[in-house]
């Protein structure tokens, strides 16, 4: 029997074959999927906001892009992962509302994810498929089985990438 | 001077910030209840204390379907105001005010700016109820809509939330149609420093 592990806002964890992960209702907020196709070890990080350097309030490492992907290949690391083999998969940073163009909420689903590319880039994981941005929210669930990201939209056929 | 903190809110605060929920809301209600011409209930307002991650749980699970109105506050109070209900209730509400029968499905252009329209008069009169209360100016902005998951949508105040801690105070209160087949949730998002204003101009 594999499980489905559940990763909660500003949250993450592992797993590994047959197992999988999933996030429920992604807004603006950024799924970061990690995978090691040798050992099927698999992890994702629900992360909130782009940088932890301008916030305070900083210890849940899990809510920041930068922070929480270092967090989350220390502790795939520790389930077996080679780092050097990890590779991504995106999914979410969507505008849930039309903001003015003023609102300083307006980018944050795009800035999420621009901060999550940018710290793969800075570790070197390949990014080899994204399901960012526009306006609607998205379920994801990943399998450390196969490496799939399953995304759920409302109203959208599901979509494998 | 009150000094919210967040881990340690005594009793006198709860029961201001449910107050101001009660009253609230209780204006918003009759506003609605005056729009469908229909007798709406609500419940006793709830103020409650969060971590971020149950925040999209707290509506009946994160993938439930909503329609989300949100207004963004500036001025003495900042933070938001969220008008949430499911889907099947947003469609009964509109049905209603159109004069229509119709089943679910998607929206029309139409509908859509009735919800909104809707959104904006009942966060108005909780609102403006706030305002005369505590004698603060609200600035409002124009109501944001969405229908989406429940957690899509309370991520946007989450992470608002986020940017200063891990907790989010929220006072919300559930409001059902006389036979019960309209269901919704006023919830009020004040930053932290709101929270000290309103309590202040209270005389707490």
């Amino acid at each position: 029997m594999s499980i489905m592990v559940k990763v909660g806002m500003a949250d993450l964890n592992v797993c590994s074959s047959p197992d999988a992960l999933t996030t429920l209702g992604l807004g603006s907020c950024v799924g970061i999927s990690l995978y090691d196709s040798v050992s099927k070890t698999a992890g994702m990080v629900h992360v909130m906001l782009p940088d932890s350097t301008k916030i305070k309030n900083n210890e849940n490492i899990a809510k920041f892009a930068d922070t929480g992907i270092d967090a989350l290949i220390d502790k795939m690391v520790l389930l077996g992962a080679n780092r050097h083999r990890l590779v991504a998969k995106i999914a979410g940073g969507a505008q849930m509302f039309a903001f003015s163009s003023n609102n300083d909420m307006l980018r944050i689903g795009e800035r999420n994810v621009e901060a999550s590319k940018s710290k793969l880039a800075s570790l070197g994981i390949k990014i080899l498929a994204e399901d960012t941005g526009l306006n609607y929210g998205r379920t994801i669930e990943f399998y450390a089985e196969t490496g799939e990201l399953y995304v759920k939209s409302v109203g959208k056929p599901l979509k494998v990438i | 001077m009150p000094n919210i903190n967040l881990d340690n809110i005594d009793n006198m605060q709860f029961d201001v910030l449910k107050e101001i929920g009660n009253i609230g809301a209780g204006n918003a209600t009759t506003a609605l209840s005056t729009m469908i011409n229909s007798k709406v209930d609500m419940n006793v307002p709830k103020v409650d204390l969060l971590e971020l991650k149950e925040l999209p749980d707290m509506l009946g699970g994160a993938e439930e379907i909503v329609v989300g109105i949100l207004i963004t506050l500036e001025g003495e109070i900042n933070g938001m105001m969220m008008f949430m209900m499911d889907q099947v209730s947003a469609c009964r509400i509109v049905n209603i005010l159109m004069g229509k029968d119709s089943v679910l499905e998607e929206f029309t252009e139409m509908e859509y700016s009735a919800l909104r329209e809707i959104g904006n008069i009942i966060a108005g009169a909780y609102l403006s109820s706030l305002s005369t209360l505590t004698g603060i100016k609200i600035n409002a902005s124009i109501p944001y809509m969405s229908i989406d998951m429940a957690g899509a949508i309370l991520s946007v105040p989450a992470i608002e939330f986020g940017k200063v801690g891990d907790k989010a105070l929220i006072i919300e209160t559930q409001f059902t149609k006389d036979d019960s087949d309209v269901n919704g949730y006023f919830i009020l998002i004040p930053t932290l420093e709101s929270y000290d204003v309103i309590l202040r101009s209270l005389g707490l």
